[in-house]
């Protein structure tokens, strides 16, 4: 519709005829909408598959929508007690149990389609969180949230903790045991925030936990005020993306000044509706097939029960992994007649707060520490940024361990071992595993730029042993084509800041020196090792002290000239 | 000779395909085959051991079981089985404590460790109760419930499961799928234990397992929980249970199974057609 809109106004007067035309004519000339249409659709984006990673988050979320839509239907969110009376399933026959979880039964057990709906929300849910990571990773391991891109970058953090909230309130609405016992968990982690915690929790849950209000809050921010959110956040995330145009990854011919690869429409058009398709296809499909949070295996909430395996979704498992290696022993004080709970404290709200924190700030130190204020349109391969690439691994790896340590029930029984020393195991993994990943990544990445220089310098490994006429081999090298030469020549190597003099001219000693210092101290920190791009002269060099060219042109013009000049591979 | 055999055989080749052919009908070896199942269920039917039999023990039994324990328990329970060094005594566990360990395969240990582990049984239906037989004798303890008081289509599945949830799914998970202990001892997954086995596990609390007495867990009580349990076996109503073990595994299969999925659909859109 939009291609035919600009094709009959730029074929100006002629009168539409085809349906579709009309249709589009007659829209157009009531709202002058083909001008944008036509804007948009040329609009030029680049092509690469992890770009299609946030993509996924947003049909996920559409799907989310869309599911979400039919279970407010048939879902009740009320506290009142109730006799389930439904035939099925037979363990719940006749049980006490709050509304709520006796229509999430309802709607699964004798609404049509309401199981497949739960379950297709429900792993969209898992999906969406998912891919929104993947793409953050993206986003980060390729430096796309340089200048202009830090505002996008926060709404993007901020559209994960939406996402976790989301998550989160949907996770606990139909009052099983499953999510009871994260509710309690959360009401501990409130609590445990000194002086305000026990107002606080008294304020979320309208008196003591469980009480009667929390379901119909939870419904309320679930479908209304998260949702809402998103949706404006989604808008300003896409909005930027277009304004700012996409990035686009490095390679002959791309710069900070242009945009390479294909219009919106037709290609981005037909390639993102058919990835729609794919990705519901693939989310109803595993609603289809795969049970997920079966709730009635878990029963209705009572605070008593817990069972065993009980863990929140993966993405808040690594706080239920921080809150089960904290040492609960000693790490509890109190203070003037208040209790400063650390245990609780330090891994459920000092943790994250690291990690989001580190997730906010990151893209602002970066560029304070490369004294970089210019705009960035080609992405980084992540081998050119080792310490950023490094610090990413880093934390990444503590998330994983402290997902691992939140299933470590689970790996004890799947794998025979000891949950003591499971425990222990990852307490010590905490700390050394991030900066053991960290050091590696950031010499892979240096290892990997030295390969680079070596394949610029030298070229390809041909495999062709040559022999000369006075007895000596060669190997011969083929040379990188432009485009290989580019890709790895064409990054940039920021050195440490450099600042100026403790004192000045005159013996004074200079205001902001210290400051100055230590931002420099940082700066060592993230290009001191640093392996510089090869420069044309270099090229040059390598390339007249080598014969390697004349070697891959022919292998006679070489064996004639010499061996005496050519290289030896070491 | 071999001329003769040769020409005598093809004679009796003739004549018995000949009656072959007469006597072979479509339907014969659907019925022959009908006979031999129904043959082979009646003898199995009349010869199958009555489980019901902890109440019949003979004397000739127990010194049998007599035998059999001071062969292969004796060296850690004591000729008498009165226990020694950090292991208990067998006077008064009864004949469902034994039932249980032996029948599982728990004793004899196959090792020591931080718990005994279930194995192919080593001692046949008999020997098993006679060893049980030759236990009870020695003191008064809980007996081997009876095939109705285990009979799973007999309880209440809905009342098992709110009892289950209360005082076993710490352990063994919501639906008995299994869990952690403390250093390297596990809550066995329940899927593949026998109602009996369930049953006497409640009664005599193996290993770190607390004992459910009558007065704490009525017998029909643990009826419905065996009764519970076993409907778990017939699996979820949404698809695969995926083990049944919660938001872990859901989670693992979200990353293997649909991310895994979508970045490659990802990457087919992505690839260049050239």
């Amino acid at each position: 519709m939009s291609t035919a809109t600009h094709d009959t106004k730029r074929e100006a007067p002629a009168e539409p005829t085809t349906p579709v035309g009309k249709a589009a004519d007659y829209l157009d000339q009531r709202t002058t909408i083909g001008v944008l249409v036509k804007e948009f659709a040329r609009k030029v984006f680049p092509d690469h598959w992890s770009f299609m990673l946030g993509e996924i988050a947003l049909f996920s979320f559409v799907v989310l929508i869309a599911s979400g839509f039919f279970l407010t239907m048939f879902f009740e969110p009320s506290m009142a007690l109730t006799t389930y009376e439904g035939e099925h399933p037979a363990n719940m026959h006749g049980q006490l149990m709050s509304v709520a979880f006796s229509s999430t039964l309802e709607m699964s057990f004798e609404v049509r389609g309401g199981l497949l709906m739960r379950q297709i929300h429900h792993w969209s849910a898992l999906i969406f969180m998912a891919s929104i990571v993947v793409h953050m990773m993206r986003v980060f391991f390729t430096g796309a949230f340089r200048k202009p891109r830090e505002i996008n970058w926060i709404v993007g953090i901020l559209l994960m903790i939406l996402g976790l909230g989301a998550g989160f309130t949907g996770y606990s609405l139909p009052d099983d045991v499953l999510s009871g016992n994260g509710l309690r968990i959360t009401d501990g982690v409130v609590k445990s925030i000194p002086l305000i915690g026990s107002p606080l929790s008294y304020f979320i849950f309208g008196g003591e936990f469980p009480g009667h209000h929390i379901v119909p809050r939870l419904f309320t921010l679930h479908i209304f005020v998260i949702p809402g959110l998103l949706l404006a956040l989604i808008a300003l995330h896409l909005f930027l993306m277009v304004l700012q145009k996409h990035t686009q990854y490095p390679g002959g011919g791309r710069t900070d000044k242009n945009v390479v690869g294909y219009p919106a429409a037709p290609v981005y058009v037909a390639k993102m509706t058919g990835n729609f398709f794919i990705i519901a296809g693939v989310l109803t499909l595993m609603g289809a097939t795969m049970s997920i949070n079966n709730v009635w295996n878990y029963g209705p909430f009572d605070p008593s029960p817990v069972s065993a395996g009980a863990q929140p979704d993966w993405y808040m498992l690594f706080l239920e992994g921080s809150l089960r290696l904290m040492p609960g022993q000693g790490t509890e004080w109190v203070i003037f007649g208040y209790t400063l709970p650390l245990n609780v404290l330090v891994p459920a709200v000092v943790i994250p707060g690291i990690l989001f924190t580190f997730l906010i700030v990151y893209p602002f130190l970066e560029a304070r520490v490369t004294g970089d204020k210019r705009e960035h349109h080609v992405l980084d391969r992540p081998r050119n940024k080792p310490a950023r690439t490094g610090l990413g691994v880093g934390f990444l790896a503590a998330f994983i361990i402290l997902a691992l340590a939140g299933s470590n029930d689970l790996i004890a029984t799947h794998f025979g071992l000891s949950i003591n020393s499971i425990t222990w195991v990852f307490r010590i993994l905490f700390f050394v595993g991030p900066v053991f990943a960290y050091y590696i990544t950031k010499r892979i990445c240096l290892g990997l730029q030295r390969k680079d220089r070596e394949l610029v310098l030298h070229g390809h490994e041909s495999g062709r042993i040559v022999r000369f006429a006075n007895g000596e081999y060669i190997e011969v090298h083929t040379p990188l084509d432009e485009q290989e030469r580019w890709l790895r020549v064409n990054y940039e190597a920021p050195a440490p800041l450099e600042i100026a003099p403790k004192t000045d001219a005159r013996g004074v000693k200079r205001k902001g020196y210290a400051s100055d210092k230590r931002w420099q101290g940082l700066s060592r920190f993230f290009y001191e090792d640093r392996v510089a791009p090869v420069s044309p002269a270099e090229v040059e060099a390598a390339h007249s002290h080598g014969e390697h060219d004349q070697l891959d042109g022919s292998e006679r013009q070489a064996v004639e000239a010499g061996a005496g000049s050519t290289s030896r591979e070491h | 000779m071999t001329q003769k055999l040769k020409h005598s055989q093809r004679d009796e080749d003739i004549f018995v395909k000949a009656l072959a052919a007469r006597r072979h009908h479509r339907l014969a070896p659907v019925v022959l085959l009908l006979l031999a199942l129904l043959t082979t269920g009646g003898i199995y039917a009349a010869l199958a051991p009555s489980t019901a039999k902890a109440e019949t023990v003979s004397t000739a039994d127990i010194e049998t079981g007599k035998k059999l324990f001071q062969a292969n328990c004796a060296t850690c329970h004591g000729p008498d089985a009165e226990g020694t060094d950090g292991v208990p005594s067998l006077v008064g566990v009864g004949a469902a404590a034994v039932d249980f360990q032996v029948s599982t395969g728990r004793m004899p240990m196959q090792m020591t460790g931080p718990q005994a582990q279930a194995k192919p049984a080593q001692f046949n239906e008999e020997q098993t109760a006679a060893l049980a037989g030759y236990v009870a004798s020695l003191g008064a303890g809980p007996a081997i419930p009876t095939d109705e008081q285990v009979d799973p289509a007999l309880g209440d599945a809905s009342n098992g499961m709110a009892l289950f949830r209360t005082n076993c799914a710490m352990c063994h998970n919501a639906v008995g799928a299994g869990g952690a202990l403390s250093e390297g001892k596990f809550a066995p997954a329940l899927w593949e234990t026998s109602p009996r086995n369930i049953y006497q596990a409640m009664l005599t609390g193996p290993q770190s397992m607390p004992v459910f007495n009558d007065a704490n867990i009525t017998p029909d009580e643990k009826r419905d929980i065996v009764s519970f349990l076993v409907e778990q076996r017939e699996g979820s109503a949404g698809g695969n249970a995926l083990g049944a073990l919660g938001p872990v595994s859901e989670g693992l299969w979200a990353f293997a199974i649909g991310l895994g999925l979508l970045i490659g659909a990802a990457v087919w859109i992505g690839a260049k057609s050239s």
